[in-house]
């Protein structure tokens, strides 16, 4: 599966209360989420983006609060991977569970720039700067990861293997 | 070769010998979710499709962080929670009860448990020797349903605590020390463990604040080893039965060492909009505030309380300075109130808040105005923190934090001692 869209690009130290503030944590409607996505740091992030388009940034995305809000808000607004030279703890597990791709790449990060276009393929980690005609190469997932995030998420994931093994009759 | 404390404990709650690096399935002894996290773990609960709870002793929701909800939607969700542990027996700790790192510490945690929660604070729990750790929604759901969640043993960093504080100087100026040589994800994926005579020397609420803070450094736990200290809060909570020694192997595989000399240390403060922003608080003098808030699962303990009293007895706020006091729980404030603190700092003219996460996340209470500085003890200065992307919030220890108050502007609490 081919990712393609333009760069959105962001510094380090890129924290949830600047994906998501905590006044939006009341809403767990995604939908609703999204339009507030980035707006700690970009207020008007949403409305210059475009669906299937890339966020890149630097060291720790994702760092502070363990809100699941952040990644779901940005997966909702149509981001279709996050691209950053390191990934913050909770945020990265919290974004594999509800199905938003990442990559770390620190020279993606450091040879894209804003408006760039990228081409990207998750399962080998292949991340392409059509515009500057780069090349880069992201850690690949491991098959569990990648079964993950192609299902949509840990719960979605869940569900699959209880429903296969209910047809099983195993449970 | 022997286990640090995270392999320690991650091996016995596996059934197997784990080893950093190591993905391990371990048995959750408590897993929670507060009021902002807690409607999507259930709304994720339904999703998935599995019923019920494995166990509601190991379950325990709280209502922290609107407390008490400021508006309709919040109220919403307080009573789903509400309604979701009524019908499932697990413990609901209401709005005023407290900030939930404290009362896990107060009521549940002890050496040797595994405990997630989905708030990043959950780390707290690391001064018992719990390996305590956040997480998000959906994976605190999982742990509600099936009572174990997968983990990958971290790598360890040992911070060897040398010495003693000197006056005026505490374990919050030592943490944000730490955090400033570290960096904010100078400790991602790893596992701080703290030892030394500086540690033995420490008290348990010393040892909440360094460990609720380990996660703004990235770590994946904070870990003192269990000792006597350990020991006397546990029986001073009702559950000394639940004590035992726990410490790390003599020759346990460390990846790094790091050296505090606690008598080198002096007031810390931690800048906008970034916690390893630090200087020394002498530095910032003349730095004017408008508020000052103290509270919060890093620094609204009894102890706490107890510093900033002292300096504020028989002194005034300054008249452009906003004093709010938030203790971390409905126990604290009583035992403030026994103390004489709360009436001190009344007189002092601070508003004292109800137990709870208060002014830190934001949501209610002490939001700031456009271009406010706020001197916090909290553990979060990120832009936008306390409510608004205009304020500016320094970060620094109770003393810090009273003696500002008083000046009307950031001070090191030694001129004020």
């Amino acid at each position: 599966m081919k990712l393609q869209g333009k760069v959105h690009k962001y510094g380090a130290n890129i924290d949830t209360d600047a994906i998501i503030p905590t006044r939006y944590l009341n809403i767990s409607e995604p939908a609703e989420l999204a339009k507030h996505c980035m707006e700690g740091i970009d207020p008007d992030f949403v409305g210059r983006m475009e669906k299937g388009d890339f966020i890149v940034a630097g060291t720790n995305f994702g760092y502070g609060s363990s809100r699941e809000h952040a990644p779901i808000a940005i997966k909702e607004a149509g981001i279709s991977c996050v691209i950053a030279s390191s990934f913050a703890r909770i945020f990265f597990r919290n974004a594999i569970n509800i199905g938003l791709p990442l990559l770390e790449c620190a020279p993606a990060e450091e040879e894209s720039e804003a408006g760039d276009i990228l081409e990207v393929e998750l399962k080998s980690g292949k991340i392409r700067n059509i515009t500057r005609d780069k090349l880069f190469q992201a850690e690949p997932y491991p098959d569990f990861m990648m079964e993950l995030i192609s299902a949509g998420g840990l719960i979605e994931h869940t569900k699959k293997k209880i429903e296969a093994r209910r047809r099983q009759g195993e449970i | 070769m022997g286990k640090t404390l995270s392999e320690k404990i991650l091996s016995q709650k596996s059934g197997s010998d784990a080893r950093a690096g190591d993905i391990v399935v371990a048995q959750v002894d408590l897993a929670f979710v507060q009021d902002g996290t807690g409607p999507l773990a259930l709304r994720q609960l339904a999703e998935s499709g599995i019923e019920g709870v494995a166990d509601p002793k190991q379950v325990a929701f709280f209502l922290d962080h609107a407390s008490p909800s400021p508006n309709r939607e919040l109220s919403q969700d307080h009573a789903l929670l509400r309604h979701f542990a009524l019908k499932n027996g697990v413990q609901l700790w209401d709005i005023g009860e407290g900030v939930c790192h404290q009362l896990v510490v107060e009521s549940y945690a002890s050496p040797g448990e595994v405990i997630v929660g989905a708030d990043s604070h959950t780390v707290t729990a690391g001064a018992l020797a719990a390996f305590a750790t956040g997480m998000g929604s959906t994976d605190v759901a999982i742990a509600i349903a099936l009572g174990r969640t997968w983990l990958r043993v971290p790598e360890s960093f040992r911070v060897v605590l040398r010495g003693k504080f000197k006056k005026g100087v505490y374990a919050k100026d030592l943490i944000l020390h730490l955090i400033g040589k570290l960096g904010a994800d100078g400790a991602t994926y790893k596992a701080l463990e703290f030892c030394g005579r500086g540690v033995t020397g420490m008290g348990m609420s010393e040892r909440f604040t360094i460990a609720n803070m380990a996660v703004e450094a990235g770590a994946k736990v904070g870990l003192f080893p269990a000792d006597e200290t350990t020991r006397a809060y546990l029986e001073s909570r009702g559950r000394g039965e639940r004590f035992r020694l726990l410490r790390p192997d003599p020759d346990a595989n460390y990846e790094e060492t790091i050296e505090v000399d606690l008598e080198g240390l002096e007031p810390t403060v931690s800048m906008p909009h970034a916690v390893d922003n630090i200087v020394l608080a002498k530095e910032l003098k003349g730095e004017k505030v408008e508020q000052v808030f103290i509270g919060t699962c890093t620094n609204g303990r009894l102890e706490d309380l107890a510093v900033a009293a002292r300096i504020l007895k028989g002194k005034r706020r300054h008249p452009s300075v906003r004093l709010l006091v938030a203790p971390a729980s409905r126990g604290v404030l009583m035992e403030a109130m026994a103390a004489g603190y709360v009436k001190d700092l009344l007189e002092a003219g601070a508003a004292i808040l109800p137990p709870g996460c208060g002014p830190c996340v934001g949501i209610h209470q002490g939001v700031l105005g456009d271009g406010e500085r706020c001197l916090s003890t909290a553990n979060r200065n990120f832009r936008g923190r306390m409510g608004n992307p205009e304020g500016f919030i320094y970060l620094g220890s109770p003393a810090t934090a009273a003696a500002t108050a008083i000046a009307g502007e950031i001070i090191d609490p030694r001129e004020m001692m």
